[in-house]
């Protein structure tokens, strides 16, 4: 069974829904000890980091996400659920789980990146991730595949090895990030049509092992 | 580097599929699920949903065409029409829409916008804007004008100023559609999609008068759009998004090639 993680933060249904698709039995729970039994953990959202992080603290949910981690279970971060994992978040100033090194930041301008002063946030649509290395995952998804992300905020983790892949907006920033049986990324997989469903899909039947080329 | 984005627009009366000229005498050209499945796998970016069922006691049956929408394709899509409160915004999401358009609601009660913000977060709510050429005068100094029911009525408030007020009441992107150009296939308002997104900070979907894929290609380079909605250039067969893209492709606009 798959837990997907119900902490008020929207955007569960469709999830659940890809899930469905893919024919994968999936629960969307807010139940500590159902998450922590389950065989792999899915953690969405959309919303603000510091409604989440205490909407999360009132279930113990902080608590099971971590321990899921530690005893290595397969755990999918989308979105807000990859930027929670990191140390903190600039957005409401909130402390969040601490399971990657590192902050997320708001979008702003970069001297570096030519044009980048005229650009939008939210960075909303399809864009594409430059990866630096092979994970199973993504294993069968095209790399010239492009993805769908709504955020105004991106996570910065201190450690290069973390970063699997990285997409240009504004600046360069890591767009999926991962680290032994975790794996996250900013856009929304389950919006991403066939590419983002084959990542699902490859949750699925993942040990949870990480491996460098 | 982001992508643009092509979004047919599918227009719902009752359930059924219709289109629109200028919002007069309207055909039943099919199926909704179906044929958002088919856009899905043609390489639509996004789908807009316009429900213009009369009724408001008959929106239970929009609720079902999104839910049945949203178990069939997997990018985002919108949903229109007739929404009025956070709780109608709340059972669309819920339905499995992405994001959803405010228009005539909005105009009338402004308050919709910052409170479906606040609940949803402000990616989710899209400020629907159909607006016609006016004569320039001290309310309306763009020479663009706000209208609602269908076109019908003239609201006397100035387009750009409306633009800029939905953004900062927290809309997160703007469907801007030109009444004038509106089921003509000459071209959309180039002038008015530049004057809207060049002084808003949120995406503008350029809506109304697409008929070729040149059209589309003026709307993102000199209109400035950051997307395009079609309809009957492509509901009536006499193009795929694929032309549509490659056209694009070829003339460097970066667009979504691989689905």
């Amino acid at each position: 069974m798959i837990a997907i993680i119900d902490y008020n933060a929207g955007n569960l249904t469709s999830v659940k829904r890809a899930m469905d698709y893919l024919g994968k039995s999936s629960v969307i729970t807010d139940d500590y000890s159902k998450i922590i039994n389950a065989e792999r953990i899915i953690f969405p959202g959309v919303g603000a980091a510091g409604r989440a992080m205490s909407d999360l603290k009132k279930r113990r949910l902080d608590h099971a996400i971590i321990e899921a981690f530690q005893v290595g279970k397969p755990i999918l971060g989308i979105c807000l659920g990859t930027q929670i994992i990191m140390e903190m978040s600039e957005e409401n100033d909130t402390k969040c789980l601490g399971i990657i090194k590192g902050r997320v930041t708001r979008f702003s301008y970069d001297a570096d990146m030519p044009g980048s002063a005229n650009l939008k946030v939210p960075h909303m649509g399809w864009n594409s991730v430059m990866f630096k290395r092979n994970h199973p995952l993504f294993h069968g998804v095209d790399r010239d595949s492009e993805f769908y992300f709504v955020h105004s905020y991106y996570p910065l983790p201190d450690e290069p090895d973390n970063i699997l892949g990285e997409t240009d907006y504004i600046t360069r920033f890591a767009s999926v990030i991962a680290d032994g049986n975790l794996a996250a990324m900013q856009f929304h997989p389950e919006k991403s049509g066939e590419p983002g469903l084959k990542i699902l899909d490859n949750f699925c039947e993942w040990d949870g092992k990480d491996y460098v080329e | 580097m982001l992508s643009k984005r092509i979004i047919p627009c599918l227009d719902v009366r009752d359930g059924r599929l219709t289109k629109g000229i200028k919002f007069k005498g309207n055909v039943d050209i099919g199926d909704p699920v179906e044929t958002a499945a088919q856009y899905y796998r043609d390489g639509a970016d996004e789908i807009v949903f316009y429900d213009i069922t009369a009724s408001h006691e008959r929106r239970d049956i929009m609720i079902e065409t999104v839910r049945k929408v949203a178990e069939r394709i997997f990018i985002p899509f919108s949903v229109g029409g007739g929404i009025r409160t956070v709780e109608d915004m709340r059972q669309v999401l819920l339905a499995g829409a992405e994001k959803i358009s405010v228009n005539s609601a909005a105009i009338r009660n402004p308050e919709i916008i910052s409170e479906g913000s606040e609940a949803f977060g402000r990616q989710c709510i899209v400020l629907g804007m159909d607006v016609k050429k006016a004569q320039v005068t001290d309310r309306i100094p763009s020479g663009y004008e706000m209208v609602i029911d269908g076109g019908r009525t003239y609201t006397g408030i100035d387009a750009l100023e409306w633009a800029k007020r939905g953004e900062a009441m927290g809309a997160g992107e703007i469907c801007l559609n030109s009444i004038d150009a509106d089921g003509t296939e000459d071209g959309y308002d180039l002038t008015l999609n530049k004057l809207i997104s060049s002084n808003v900070n949120i995406p503008v979907i350029a809506s109304g008068g697409a008929g070729t894929p040149e059209h589309i290609l003026e709307a993102l380079k000199d209109g400035k759009a950051d997307a395009a909605l079609i309809a009957s250039m492509t509901h009536y067969g006499s193009y795929t998004i694929k032309e549509i893209k490659n056209y694009l492709h070829e003339r460097g606009i970066k667009v979504r090639m691989n689905w």
